[in-house]
Formats: C-alpha cells, sequence, structure tokens
C-alpha cells in the first residue's frame, strides 16, 4: 500500500505556472518517415555550431577529407569538434552567411562534395562498459556532439560533472513543445532502441538515481515506441500534458521532478541533468558506431512545403538544397522561419547552413504566419503575467526596458526571462514583447562588458600612472644628488674667483669694436647708395646686441665679484677708460670721415680732434699696459681656469665679429662698393687671428695633463675642447674672409684695405689670448697621479723609415698605399707623442716629489729624451708624407688644395646666391625671368657639384680627410 | 537650586563621555581616501581621453566631487550624466560634448603598420598602453585593451592612426530595441490559428 502510495507519489506530474496553447501543426510533417537529405554540392559548416570556443581548424583549403574525418577540433574547455559530413575537398575557410539573427557572417570551413561518401575508418565500441567514464566524454567531445535540442551546449561539459556532485535524476527531453516540430518525434519512433542504447551511455557517465523521459501526450506513437524499447530497464516514461513550453529545461525539470531550478542556478545544482532525445541518440551512434556528429533529423514543414517531413540532413548543408530537395521553390516563400514559430526567427537568406541546433525549418505561406500587426499602447490586461512560465512580470520588464531602465528591468529579474514568447503570443496589442527583453538583456550583457574593459582600463591606467611617478621621483632624486655633488664642487672652488672681469671687460671691448667697425661699414654703403643696406644694418644690430651682452656680462661680473683684487680693478677701470677713449676716437673718426665724404667744412676740425682723441687713447693704453704688468700675480688656482675661458669667449667673439665683416665684405663686394678692399684685410687680419688661436689650442692641448686631474684642475679639459672648436670655426671663417677678399681684390673693390685692418686687428688680439692661455697652461698645477706610473718600455717602431717616395702622377695603388702609409704614420706618432707625455709628467711628478733616487731620475730623463726624439722623427715622417700628398695633388689637378678647396667654396655660394635671388624674384619676374634664373641656378648647381666632386676626390685620394 | 545643578553636571559629564567616544571612533574608524570619488569614478567609463579637461577619469571624478560639473564626459554619453545626477543628487545637465555627434560610438585606435616609422610618440601618448611597439620598429595597438580615447591620433608624425568604429562580432550583438508603437515588429513570428 504504502508501496503503491509512493510509487503514484513519485509518478506524479506536477505543474509549471503559466504556459500557452498554439496552434500544434505538427500533424504536417509526422506522417511521413525520416527521409534521406539531399547531398549537396557544396557543405558550409560555421566554426561555431555550439555555444562556447570557436574550433580550430585542421585542414586547409584544397586538402581532400575523408567522411567523418575531424576537420576542426574543440580549443578550450567549452567547444566541440567538427568533422567531414561527407568526402570532398575543402575549397574555402573564409566567412559565410550563417545561422544567426544578426544575419553576420562567421569563419566557416566549405567543403566541394564529390559524391563518393567515403567513409574514414571507423572504431566503435561494442560495450561502451569497457570504457572509463573519462574516455567516453572524450570520445563524445571529439564527435563534436552538442545538445541538440537548439541551444547547442557542448554534452561532454553536461556529462562531465565530477566527483562532487551526486546526479539525482537523469531527464531525457523528448517533449517537443513547440509548433511544427516533429524531428523529435519521428525519431522517437523510429529509432527508439538507439535512443534508449544512448540513454544508457548517460546512465554510465552519470549514474543518477532515476532516469525520467518527459513525453508530451501528443505523441502517443512515439510514447508506445519508447515504452516498448525500454521495457525492463530503469527507464521511466512519463507522459506530460501538452503545453508551451513545457519543453524548456527548467519548465521539463519541474514538471518532471517538481524540483525548481531558483536564478541563477544550473539544473545540475538541483541535482538533475536534463539531456535532449536526439542528443542521446548522437551519442549512441559516436560511441556505439563510431560515428561522429555529422547530420541531423530537422522537420521541413509549413504550409509552402510540398512534401513536408523529416529528413537526415548533413551538417552544413545549405537551407536553399534543403528547401529543394523537399520541393520547395526557395525565392517564393512566404516566410522562412529557422527553428519554431515561437523561439525561431526569420531567415533572409537562404544559402545559411544547417548546424547542429536546426530542429526545424518552415517554409510558410503569409496567411499562415503573416506579417505581424502593428505595435499597440499596452493597455495593461495582465495576460502576459497569466502565461509567463518563468513567473516573471512581463509587462513590468515592458516598460522597463521600454524606458532603457535597465536596473529595475534586473530587479524584475529579467536575465531569467527564457525568451519563450508566450507573453508575445498572448498579447492583445501584438507588442514584441520577448525582443524588447532580448534587447533588454543584450544592452545589459554591453554594460557588464563596458564595465569589466572599464575596471582593466582603470587598473592599467593607474598602472601607468604609477610607473611614470615612479621614473619622475627617481629622476628627480637623480637631478637632486647631482645638484648635491655640484653644490659642493662650487664650495670647494670657492676660493678661486670664478668670473675674471678684466677678460670679461675685454670681450665686451672686442664686441663693440666688432659692432663699431660694422655700423661704419653700414654707413660707407649707405654712403654709396649700397643695395645691402638693409643686410648691413641687420648684421649692425646682431653685433650690437653682441656687444650688450657682453657689456651686461662685465656689469654682472662686476657685482658678483666685488672681492676681486683691488689691483684687478684698476686694470679693469684703465681698461674702461681705454675702451672710452677709443670709441669715442672712433665716433670722432667717423664723423671726420663723413663730414669729409659730404664735402663739410669742418672736416679738417672734425680730424684734428680725432687726433687728440687717439692720443688720449695711446696713452691710456700704455698706462693700462704698465698697470697690468705691475698687477700682482693672481692666486695660481685661478687662471688654471680662467684663462681657458676667456680664451674661448675671446674666440667666439672674434669668429662672430669676424663673420659679421665677411658678410659685410662679401656683400660690399657684390655691390661694388668701395670699402670691398678694407673688409678683406678684415678678413686676413681675422685669419691670422684665427691661426694664432689655433697654434695657441694645440699648445694648450700639449700641456695639458694625460691623466686625469684633481676637481678643481678638471675644468680646461671642456674649455680646450671648446677653444678647440672655436678655433676651427674661427679658421673656416677666415678662409671665407679669404676668399671674400680675394674676390674683392679681383673685382678692384675698394674696401680690400679696410678688410685687412680689421683682420689684423682680431689678430693682435687673437695673441693676447693667445698668451693669455699660455701663461694659464703654464701655470696649471701637475696633475696628480700614481706614484711610480709604469714607464712605457718598448715603444713601437716610428716608420720613419718608409720614406715617401715623390709621386709624379696619381695611380690609385700607390694612393691607396700612401693612404695606409699615412694612416700608419698617424697612429706611430700619436702614440709616441703618447709615450713621451706620459714619462715626461711622470718625470716631472718624480723630481717635484723629490722621494725618487737621482740615478732613477736620470734614467727617466734619458727615456722621456728618447721617447721625445721618437715622436719628432714619427711627427716629421708624417709632416712629409703630407706634404706630398698635397703635391700630388697639385701635380695631379694642376692646382693645389687650397686652390680647389675655394673654388668649391666659390661655387657653392654662387649657388646660394642664386637661389636667394630666384627666391626674391618668384613673386615678381616674369615667367620667362624665373626660367632663365632658373636654367642658370641648374648650371651653378652643375658647377658646384663638380667642383665639390673634385675637392672629395683630391682629398679622398689621399688621405687628407683630416 | 541643588536640583538644576546635578542636572547641568549630569548632561555635562553624559557630553564628556559621548564627546571622548565619537572623538575617539573619528579617529579610529577614519575613512581613508573620498568614497564619493570612487562612486564616481566607477560610473566614468574609463577611456581616460582627457575630453573633460582631466589627465585622465579619476582626476575628473575628484574634480566632480570638488564641484565641477558632471556633464563633460563625452564617451559615457547622457547615460553617464544622468547616472551621475543620480548619485550627486544635483540638477539635471545635458551632456557637455560641444557638438561631436559620434562622441560615445564606440572606436578604437588602428595603426597602419605599413606606414609606422616606430617613433614610439603614440606609445607615450596612450593612457593605458595599449600599444606596443619599440623604436624603429612597427607598433601596433592591443584592439581589447584599446579605450578609443583617440589621444594617439595627434602626436603621430605620420598621421598613420585611424579611429576605428568598433563592429559588433557575434559575441557582441544584440537585438535592435524593436521600432516602438504603430510599428511593425519584423522580428515577430505571428503564429496564428488558420
Amino acid at each position: 500500500m504504502i508501496r503503491t502510495l509512493f510509487r503514484s507519489r513519485s509518478r506524479k506530474i506536477y505543474d509549471f505556472h503559466g504556459g500557452i496553447h498554439p496552434p500544434e501543426r505538427k500533424d504536417l510533417s509526422n506522417g511521413t518517415a525520416i527521409a534521406a537529405g539531399p547531398l549537396p554540392s557544396q557543405l558550409i559548416l560555421p566554426l561555431n555550431m555550439h555555444i562556447g570556443a570557436p574550433a580550430k581548424p585542421l585542414v586547409e583549403p584544397g586538402e581532400r577529407v575523408l567522411k567523418g574525418q575531424m576537420i576542426a577540433e574543440p580549443s578550450g574547455a567549452v567547444s566541440a569538434a567538427i568533422h567531414a559530413p561527407t568526402s570532398g575537398t575543402v575549397s574555402a575557410i573564409g566567412p559565410r552567411a550563417i545561422q544567426h539573427p544578426s544575419g553576420m557572417d562567421a569563419i566557416c570551413i566549405v567543403i566541394d562534395t564529390d559524391g563518393k561518401d567515403e567513409w574514414i575508418e571507423r572504431a566503435g565500441v561494442a560495450d561502451y562498459t569497457e570504457l572509463s567514464p573519462g574516455e567516453l566524454v572524450d570520445t563524445i567531445r571529439h564527435a563534436g556532439i552538442a545538445g541538440m535540442g537548439g541551444a547547442g551546449f557542448p554534452t561532454s561539459i553536461k556529462v562531465n560533472l565530477g566527483d562532487h556532485q551526486r546526479v539525482e535524476e537523469l531527464v531525457i527531453n523528448a517533449v517537443e513543445c513547440e509548433p511544427y516540430i516533429t524531428a523529435d518525434d519521428r525519431l522517437m519512433r523510429e529509432r527508439a532502441a538507439e535512443i534508449i542504447a544512448g540513454i544508457h551511455i548517460l546512465q554510465y557517465l552519470l549514474n543518477p538515481r532515476r532516469t525520467l523521459i518527459g513525453i508530451e501526450d501528443n505523441k502517443p506513437d512515439a510514447i508506445s515506441a519508447i515504452k516498448r524499447a525500454c521495457k525492463g530497464c530503469d527507464i521511466e516514461v512519463r507522459v506530460v500534458p501538452t503545453k508551451y513550453p513545457s519543453g524548456g529545461e527548467k519548465q521539463l525539470i519541474q514538471l518532471l521532478t517538481g524540483k525548481e531550478v531558483k536564478s541563477g542556478q544550473l539544473p545540475a545544482q538541483v541535482g538533475v541533468v536534463c539531456q535532449n532525445v536526439g542528443t542521446a541518440y548522437a551519442i549512441k551512434r559516436a560511441v556505439i558506431d563510431g560515428e561522429p556528429l555529422l547530420s541531423r533529423v530537422t522537420t521541413l514543414t509549413g504550409e509552402g512545403v510540398r512534401q513536408p517531413g523529416n529528413f537526415e540532413v548533413l551538417l552544413g548543408t545549405p537551407i536553399r538544397d534543403l528547401l529543394v530537395h523537399g520541393g520547395v521553390d526557395p525565392d517564393n516563400i512566404g516566410r522562412l522561419v529557422m527553428g519554431g514559430p515561437m523561439m525561431g526567427f526569420t531567415l533572409h537568406n537562404p544559402a545559411v547552413p544547417v548546424v547542429k541546433t536546426t530542429n526545424c525549418i518552415i517554409a510558410a505561406t503569409l496567411e499562415e504566419l503573416p506579417e505581424p500587426p502593428p505595435e499597440q499602447p499596452c493597455i495593461r490586461c495582465g495576460s502576459c503575467a497569466d502565461v509567463c512560465p518563468a513567473n516573471l512580470l512581463p509587462q513590468q520588464l515592458y516598460w522597463h526596458a521600454k524606458n532603457d531602465d535597465l536596473e529595475k528591468a534586473q530587479h524584475h529579474n529579467l536575465m531569467d526571462c527564457i525568451e519563450c514568447g508566450a507573453c508575445a503570443y498572448v498579447c492583445p496589442s501584438h507588442i514584441p514583447l520577448v525582443q524588447y527583453y532580448r534587447y533588454a538583456k543584450a544592452e545589459v550583457r554591453q554594460q557588464a562588458a563596458d564595465q569589466v574593459k572599464a575596471d582593466k582600463a582603470r587598473q592599467r591606467f593607474e598602472a601607468r600612472q604609477a610607473r611614470i611617478d615612479a621614473e619622475k621621483a627617481e629622476k628627480e632624486a637623480r637631478r637632486q644628488a647631482r645638484l648635491e655633488a655640484n653644490r659642493k664642487k662650487k664650495t670647494e672652488t670657492a676660493s678661486a674667483p670664478t668670473v675674471d672681469t678684466a677678460a670679461l671687460k675685454q670681450a665686451s671691448l672686442e664686441a663693440s669694436k666688432a659692432y663699431k667697425a660694422a655700423v661704419k661699414a653700414a654707413k660707407a654703403a649707405e654712403a654709396d647708395n649700397a643695395d645691402n643696406l638693409d643686410a648691413l644694418k641687420a648684421d649692425v644690430d646682431r653685433l650690437k646686441a653682441i656687444a650688450d651682452k657682453a657689456k651686461a656680462a662685465v656689469r654682472d661680473a662686476k657685482e658678483a665679484g666685488p672681492a676681486a683684487a683691488p689691483a684687478e680693478d684698476i686694470v679693469g677701470k684703465l681698461k674702461k677708460q681705454v675702451g672710452d677713449a677709443s670709441s669715442a676716437y672712433k665716433t670722432a673718426v667717423k664723423a671726420a670721415k663723413d663730414a669729409e665724404a659730404n664735402g663739410d667744412d669742418n672736416a679738417a676740425e672734425l680730424r684734428a680732434k680725432a687726433d687728440e682723441l687717439k692720443a688720449a687713447a695711446d696713452k691710456l693704453k700704455a698706462e693700462l699696459r704698465d698697470a697690468k704688468a705691475n698687477a700682482p700675480a693672481t692666486p695660481a688656482t685661478a687662471p688654471q681656469v680662467d684663462p681657458v675661458a676667456d680664451l674661448k669667449k675671446q674666440v667666439g667673439d672674434v669668429s662672430s665679429a669676424y663673420k659679421a665683416a665677411v658678410k659685410a665684405a662679401k656683400e660690399a663686394e657684390e655691390n661694388g662698393a668701395d670699402n670691398a678692399a678694407e673688409l678683406r684685410s678684415q678678413a686676413d687680419e681675422l685669419k691670422a687671428k684665427a691661426d694664432q688661436l689655433k697654434a695657441d689650442l694645440r699648445d694648450a692641448k700639449a700641456n695639458a695633463p694625460a691623466t686625469p686631474a684633481p676637481a678643481p684642475a678638471a675644468a680646461p679639459a671642456d674649455p680646450l675642447a671648446d677653444l678647440k672648436k672655436k678655433v676651427g670655426e674661427v679658421s673656416s671663417a677666415y678662409k671665407a674672409a679669404v676668399k671674400a677678399a680675394k674676390e674683392a681684390d679681383e673685382n678692384g673693390a675698394d674696401n680690400a684695405a679696410e678688410l685687412c685692418a680689421e683682420a689684423d686687428r682680431l689678430k693682435a688680439e687673437a695673441d693676447h689670448w693667445k698668451a693669455e692661455l699660455r701663461e694659464a697652461k703654464a701655470s696649471a698645477p701637475a696633475p696628480a697621479a700614481p706614484k711610480t706610473p709604469p714607464a712605457p718600455t718598448d715603444t713601437p717602431k716610428a716608420p720613419e723609415t718608409e720614406a715617401p717616395q715623390a709621386l709624379t702622377a696619381v695611380d690609385p695603388e700607390v694612393a691607396a698605399k700612401r693612404q695606409k702609409r699615412l694612416k700608419a704614420l698617424k697612429t706611430a706618432y700619436n702614440m709616441a707623442h703618447k709615450q713621451y707625455k706620459e714619462a715626461h709628467a711622470a718625470l716631472e711628478r718624480g723630481e717635484r716629489n723629490g722621494d725618487i733616487p737621482a740615478e732613477e731620475l736620470n734614467a727617466m730623463q734619458q727615456k722621456v729624451d728618447k721617447l721625445k726624439g721618437k715622436a719628432d722623427v714619427a711627427r716629421d715622417a708624417l709632416d712629409a708624407l703630407v706634404e706630398e700628398a698635397k703635391a700630388d695633388i697639385r701635380a695631379h689637378t694642376g692646382k693645389d688644395l687650397k686652390t680647389l678647396k675655394l673654388e668649391a667654396a666659390r661655387a657653392e655660394s654662387a649657388l646660394a646666391d642664386k637661389q636667394r635671388e630666384l627666391e626674391q624674384q618668384r613673386d615678381s619676374a616674369s615667367e620667362d625671368t624665373l626660367e632663365a634664373l632658373s636654367s642658370e641656378l641648374q648650371a651653378l648647381e652643375a658647377e658646384a657639384q663638380i667642383a665639390r666632386k673634385a675637392l672629395k676626390q683630391a682629398v679622398e685620394e689621399q688621405g687628407l680627410q683630416d | 537650586m541643588t536640583a538644576v545643578l546635578i542636572a547641568v553636571a549630569a548632561l555635562l559629564a553624559l557630553a564628556a563621555v559621548f564627546g571622548a567616544v565619537l572623538g575617539f571612533a573619528s579617529e579610529k574608524f577614519k575613512v581613508e581616501g573620498d568614497p564619493i570619488v570612487d562612486q564616481i569614478d566607477s560610473l566614468l567609463p574609463q577611456t581616460q581621453c582627457g575630453q573633460c579637461g582631466h589627465p585622465g577619469c579619476r582626476p575628473y571624478a575628484e574634480a566632480i566631487a570638488e564641484g565641477e560639473e558632471h556633464n563633460r564626459c563625452p564617451p559615457g554619453g547622457q547615460d553617464t550624466v544622468d547616472a551621475l545626477t543620480d548619485l550627486l543628487g544635483r540638477d539635471e545637465l545635458t551632456l557637455d560634448d560641444e557638438g561631436a555627434e559620434d562622441a560615445d560610438i564606440p572606436k578604437v585606435a588602428y595603426i597602419r603598420e605599413d606606414e609606422c616609422i616606430g617613433c614610439t610618440k603614440c606609445i607615450q601618448a596612450c593612457p593605458v598602453d595599449a600599444i606596443v611597439g619599440a623604436a624603429k620598429l612597427m607598433h601596433t595597438v592591443i584592439v581589447d585593451e584599446c579605450t578609443g580615447c583617440d589621444l594617439c591620433v595627434e602626436p603621430c608624425p605620420v598621421d598613420c592612426i585611424d579611429m576605428v568604429e568598433v563592429q559588433p562580432t557575434l559575441q557582441t550583438w544584440g537585438w535592435n530595441r524593436p521600432a516602438g508603437i504603430g510599428q511593425r515588429p519584423d522580428s515577430r513570428i505571428e503564429v496564428v490559428n488558420l
């Protein structure tokens, strides 16, 4: 009795809330047996026929595949394999339209079938119990089985639950509640035994306490077939009343077990696993027959189909082929639906393929599935809430979804909606409720994805910010450390005056002189109505700025260094007086000149005044000289640094003055100004000065300590380098000046003499600074170094024996040889010189320290002498070779190196001038003129190139680049 | 009179005790940072684009907390403005996007790699380190990390960076919102009894 009670209780069919009874229309297609589908010429297999990660293709286009061959393997945990449904050739792997309501493309493997239907070797297992559950799961995974009911969740995941989860009930879903669809019905009627075999495999895998098959009572034939097939085994067949959507997973579980799967839960969490009957069939085929999932039973139905029925369709078969196979004109369908009419979607493109989840294709007439009527306002009738199988409030969800109030929609459990369409079916206002929910769900998912992305971006931003801050802090710390070090250094050298006021004054004076010269040139040009007045004036302005700067520097220095020795002050004062006097004199001279030019009467008077001023200036100069001579020697530490720096500065000033002069001269020449000769002489002067500076620099370098100097003496290294640079600048400027002067000469310009004079003045200045530099060098202390530096014992043999041979013609071989020799000689000389210097320094140290015995000192002295001799010999050899090379160039080209250089420079400057002219006239001149100019320009360019090339060749040939 | 004094004394004693407790609690359970800034920051889209005039979303969140208007985030769109209005209880504002129609259309940077000269300028400009590459080597954008902030476009000396609209994929595609009352919803399948 109790047993019967229990039994009847356990067999009880529960109910779920809501549900509808739409017209079933199953009799359209359930009357005929499952027929074979078409064998289309092309199969399209999307890589993502299932839920989860797309499969990874294993084949290449052009590869021949056999039926059942795996063509894409599962990638990741939630994925399923894909197999070739028939034999053929892979023709493409690329985007094709797929079964998706968006109508978007996805990557598919396209197989051109060959009609042979050639199988790959199959390995079925008659007794699956021989396999372990793990092996079985693997078999299912590699057979590509995914939920056949419609969702397409990979079955291997669902049957592999792990040990901690006890399965109470295995529910086989054979309800097939949607209208039209009869695929499972026919499958059960015809292949019940195979389905039961599949269920046994599932039982073996999941070991459930009970196994329930739920079938709707509108399929009596299927019920009896299944009941017959499972006679004698522990599978219970439960007949459920026809109601949509009984086939929903959660609804069926509730119907059969009374268990409610809560919001957000999975069925497995209440101890239930639900599998579709079609999946069970596929599992049987995969495990026992060794046939992977290659085809499925699909219902082709609808009023538009001549012979509706079920077909075993190869996966990847285009819907179009299936329609043609079923006697439908694919281009004349009222409405083509994939899936059932409740949850399916309208297909707009019949080229999409049948996939693992395609259970039904409806080719309906427009009377059958008409155009939906327009949406009307909600009348709040509440019918939707009555039919909702998920116990939701569709009306509320509708309002919130419509107003984009996603938060409230979620509060009303939007995400639990199963999109069954029952609410839309009953809605008297024809509101597409499901679409609203789908839209809202998509928005919610999008927002969640955005939030995840935003969090990631925030993390990355913060990490980057932290990194940048750390880098900044590190930099700042380094900067502070450097600053600290500098401050320390400064305090150490604070005793030495940092600025030589006198030198600054001198610089200022030079600058103002240059400025005045330029003013004069400008004036002269003005008097001659020269064209380049503007350029000259610009020069004047520039020089004035330099002079002002120099003056400002002097002022600053005076303010900063009140502690300077009084003697220096006197000198400075005198210097200033001299400067003032000389400038007064110059102004007077200028005035006199102007007056003379204008033919004024007072010219003679002005001249006399100028003479007077000159005498005064001379006197002051003499005084200054005396004062300088009498001035106490500055502390030894000072000149170490300052003269070099001063020299540098002077060189800079001189070079800038020289450049200005050169420019002025050039322009004057071009304009045929009278003062070209004068300017040229100035340039000459500058050149001489530059030469001297160069010589100075060389000396300074020679005397520079070979070993690293202690902190206070460290400075000269840089000034020396700078000095060298300056000398380079000055010399190049000088060369240009020489060129200008030469040109002026050739043109018979009058200002050549003036140029010469200016150059002389600059030379004198350079001499002065040279002397100072020498002094500084002499007073620089010998560098501290290890007590007994290892004196070089064997010096490389200077290759002076390789006597240079006179060359009459340039033979490339000879030239190459000479180049090599030149290089060798240079290296030898450098080495010899270095050794000599080292030895010399060691000797000096020894002498100063006095802690080395006399004999040793003598030996060292001898060594130094020897090394010096060697270095000298090497130097001589090198010089001889260079001379030879130069002579060779002359012999070869008929010109000497200097001429070549000059030619090249002249061509360049002519080119530049022409370019400027063209630029100026571009706007104003006529087209013909422009053309002529541009052709001239081209010719000049060619010339310049030739000159440049000749020079380069000559230099390179002889290895004289440096 | 004594009763009054006792009452006053009692109240004073209570005040002192509670004051001490509150003072201790305020020190002990002190909240570091400004939680409202975190809340604002979590509503901002984190594109770090600087269109609000601040160097990143967090600085803007801080500025909003200090009273700046909360409608200056074009990538967030009106939704963000509304969310901030709700959070802060301020007056409703409309988005101040200076007429930029497409400000809240998601975009990502795309480097035309053939034209990239490898100057690393865009790498330095990217606020979320979403560009990889090295000097003199081609750069490329990590699309998943790109916030579409636009900041890399301007520094590129060869103009090889485009802002490309993010195309929906099958994973990100979602159903459209129905056209509304009076329209035929084409996605609905009308099942009728014949």
